[in-house]
């Protein structure tokens, strides 16, 4: 065992799977420069000593034509992990992500691969507007796209090296204030998603949500940053005598819906909690399923708690209403009794 | 053009405005009392200021993640970039937009785009729309050599060359983008070369020349506004601090940053002032308190201003007349 923050985790993964098939090489900007950060969030630092620069790939500041290149080499035979260094980057390569790869096994029938895995940070971080998105639901939306978010160093590890292996598109989102990054990277704000991570090799496999906390009186959904909201929360309502029960499903497609549902027909109420905004949202979709598939076990309405429908701001003071807090999380569970 | 033309002072003064101001800010950044991250234009000013000494207010500049200098250079109020830094609901953009996104339309500055690139297709509509609306505006967009390198570049320019339009492209090459070295992006030694490949005229200056690039700018900027069409201008310059907040710069040599700092455009401007009988020590020091008089009022205002209440955050998603 070996304590291991999420940059940390996600960087052994990567290691790792990079040791053991020649195919898996690294893409994007600032990842391997000599000196440099090791990307935005130090996940690749120092793989370029270990694998040299034509594995970890360093790249101009062209996302279309880096994700084109991805994708054309995924087809071709190679395993690559982009790098975006914001998720709002992503827009740049929408084309290619959305037309190309997400679409490219089934117009050709099934018989073309695109074993694609893209990293893209998450989430709001004092920076305004074009640096704060979270951008799940963009993704979770496109058929022949996997997605995956993380939480804790385990699961980041473990879902990493599975994503790395598997022979469709995989978006990994991962949230700033989780990485733990040191230095001069380091987040204001983080949370300490430093966990325990095995020494012998383990996997993942996509599709499968965790429990991170039992309970019989509400099913609290959350993703990334939010579970930990959803645990702190949970931790409060318990002492007011409502004992929530916490579930990060850790990938968003395919989605455990099983999971979800399950614990809802035990507990008879529904909070999703998520960092994106409102309308359209991932959250939504919970809902929907739930309310599709679960009515008649529910108690009260399903709450969603999430970012108003408004571009994250910038001000701190605007930022901290943007992103869901506990404090809304206990209000809209204590609104469901 | 005649040294007589040049408003060297003018633009020492400016130049000096936007050093202080983000000496400044980055004191401030540390100390805690401004927020988020910083990106400083320390040892580009001679590009912002040698350029838009030439912009009318009813002139359009579009620019960066970097964009400090531009919006003092524009006639952006330091009051209000100042607030902004501070989150404060006077800022420039009442607190929404932060030291990414400062600008002021009032003074033809779109708030800036963080977005690597993304200005330069938009400077292109700019212009275009100025050109269909019979006014003799220009637009300018500020980007970065490591912005030479998006799709929107060309696309932008491609656009901007075959519709003529009233559009200056000035990429500031500082010789790196983030941490990636030019050479390591780039085949050609000069992306103005790139100019030639979609028929606009590209010049090369050297951007810690305030003097030059006022000279060249001049000549980019009359031609717009004639009609003529777009150029490209390559600004050669440096960062000579961090590419953003804590950047321990490790990726580049003390000595590369010490040739830079040699060529440090604020003495070597006061020098030539003095070398040309346009300003003596009295009056150099002079302007000094008065740039630090006008930061110490920003930062007052600043400090003095409201914060934004926390629901502003759902105001101004949509416009409203
Ligand atoms: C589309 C996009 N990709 C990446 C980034 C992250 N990023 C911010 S600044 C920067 C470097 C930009 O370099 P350059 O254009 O040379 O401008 P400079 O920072 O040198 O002023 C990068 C990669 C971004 N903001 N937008
Ligand atoms: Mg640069």
């Amino acid at each position: 065992m070996a304590l291991m923050t999420i940059a940390e985790a996600l960087r052994q993964a990567i290691r790792e799977e990079m040791r053991r098939d020649p195919r898996v090489f690294c893409i994007g900007e600032d990842i391997g420069i000599p000196g440099g950060w090791g990307g935005a969030f130090t996940v690749t630092l120092g793989l370029a000593d270990e694998f040299g620069h034509e594995r970890i790939l360093d790249t101009p500041i062209s996302e279309l034509g880096f994700t084109g290149i991805a994708v054309g080499a995924a087809i071709g035979g190679l395993r690559p992990i982009v790098d975006v260094q914001y998720g709002d980057f992503l827009f740049l390569a929408m084309d290619q992500l959305v037309n190309e790869a997400a679409k490219m096994t089934y117009m050709s029938g099934g018989t073309v691969k695109v074993p694609l895995v893209m990293r893209a940070p998450v989430g709001a971080t004092r920076r305004g507007a074009q640096h704060a998105q979270s951008l799940e639901a963009f993704f979770t939306h496109v058929p022949g796209l996997k997605v995956i978010a993380p939480s804790t160093a385990y699961d980041a590890k473990g879902l990493l090296k599975s994503a790395i292996r598997d022979d469709n598109p995989v978006i990994v989102f991962e949230h700033k204030l989780l990485y733990g990054s040191k230095g001069p990277r380091k987040e204001q704000g983080a949370i300490s998603a430093v966990g325990e991570v095995p020494d012998e090799e383990y996997l993942i496999p996509l599709g499968k949500g965790v429990i991170r906390r039992e309970g019989r009186d509400v099913t609290i959904v959350g993703k990334l940053l939010t579970v930990y909201r959803a645990l702190e929360a949970a931790e409060r309502l318990a002492k007011e005598g409502i004992e929530s029960e916490v579930i990060d499903p850790r990938t968003l497609v395919p989605l455990d819906k099983e999971l979800i549902l399950e614990s809802v027909r035990k507990t008879g109420r529904l909070v999703i909690v998520e960092e994106d905004n409102l309308t359209g949202g991932w959250a939504s979709d919970i809902a929907a399923i739930v309310a599709e598939e679960a009515f008649y076990w529910l108690d009260a309405p399903i709450k969603r708690v999430s970012a108003p429908d408004t571009p994250p701001p910038f001000a701190p003071v605007m930022e901290d209403y943007y992103v869901p807090s506990v404090e809304r999380v206990v209000e809209a569970v204590k609104s469901l009794f | 053009m005649s040294e007589a033309q040049i408003p060297l002072l003018d633009m020492y003064r400016t130049m000096l405005t936007i050093r202080r101001f983000e000496e400044r800010c980055n004191y401030l950044f540390m100390q805690g009392r401004i927020p988020s991250t910083l990106h400083l234009y320390i040892g580009q000013e001679a590009v912002a200021v040698g350029v838009c000494a030439h912009l009318r207010r009813d002139d359009y500049v579009v620019s960066t993640h970097r964009p400090h200098g531009h919006a003092i250079a524009k006639g952006v109020s330091l009051r209000s970039i100042m607030a902004e830094l501070h989150a404060k609901a006077t800022g420039c953009c009442k607190g929404k937009g932060g030291s990414m996104h400062v600008g002021d339309m009032s003074v033809g500055m779109l708030p800036a785009i963080a977005i690597v690139g993304a200005n330069i297709p938009i400077a292109a509509g700019l212009a275009l729309a100025a050109k269909r609306l019979g006014t003799d505006r220009v637009a300018v967009a500020f980007f970065g050599d490591g912005a030479a390198n998006e799709g929107a570049f060309h696309e932008g320019l491609n656009m901007a060359a075959i519709w003529n339009l009233p559009v200056v492209y000035v990429c500031e090459n500082n010789l790196y983008g983030a941490s990636t070295h030019y050479s390591k992006v780039f085949k050609i030694a000069n992306i103005a070369d790139r100019a030639q490949a979609y028929g606009m005229p590209g010049v090369v200056v050297d951007g810690m020349d305030v003097e030059a690039v006022y000279q060249v700018a001049g000549e980019a900027i009359t031609r717009a506004r004639r009609g003529e069409g777009p150029t490209l201008v390559e600004c050669k310059t440096y960062r000579l601090v961090g590419h953003s907040r804590s950047d321990p710069r490790t990726y580049r040599s003390k000595e590369e940053e010490a040739e830079w700092q040699a060529r440090d455009p604020i003495p070597n401007t006061a020098r030539r002032l003095q070398a040309l009988g346009l300003a003596n020590e009295e009056l150099l020091a002079s302007i000094e308190r008065e740039v630090e008089a006008a930061i110490d009022d920003a930062v007052a205002f600043a400090e003095n201003s409201p914060l934004p209440e926390p629901t502003d955050t759902l105001k101004h998603v949509f416009y409203e007349a």
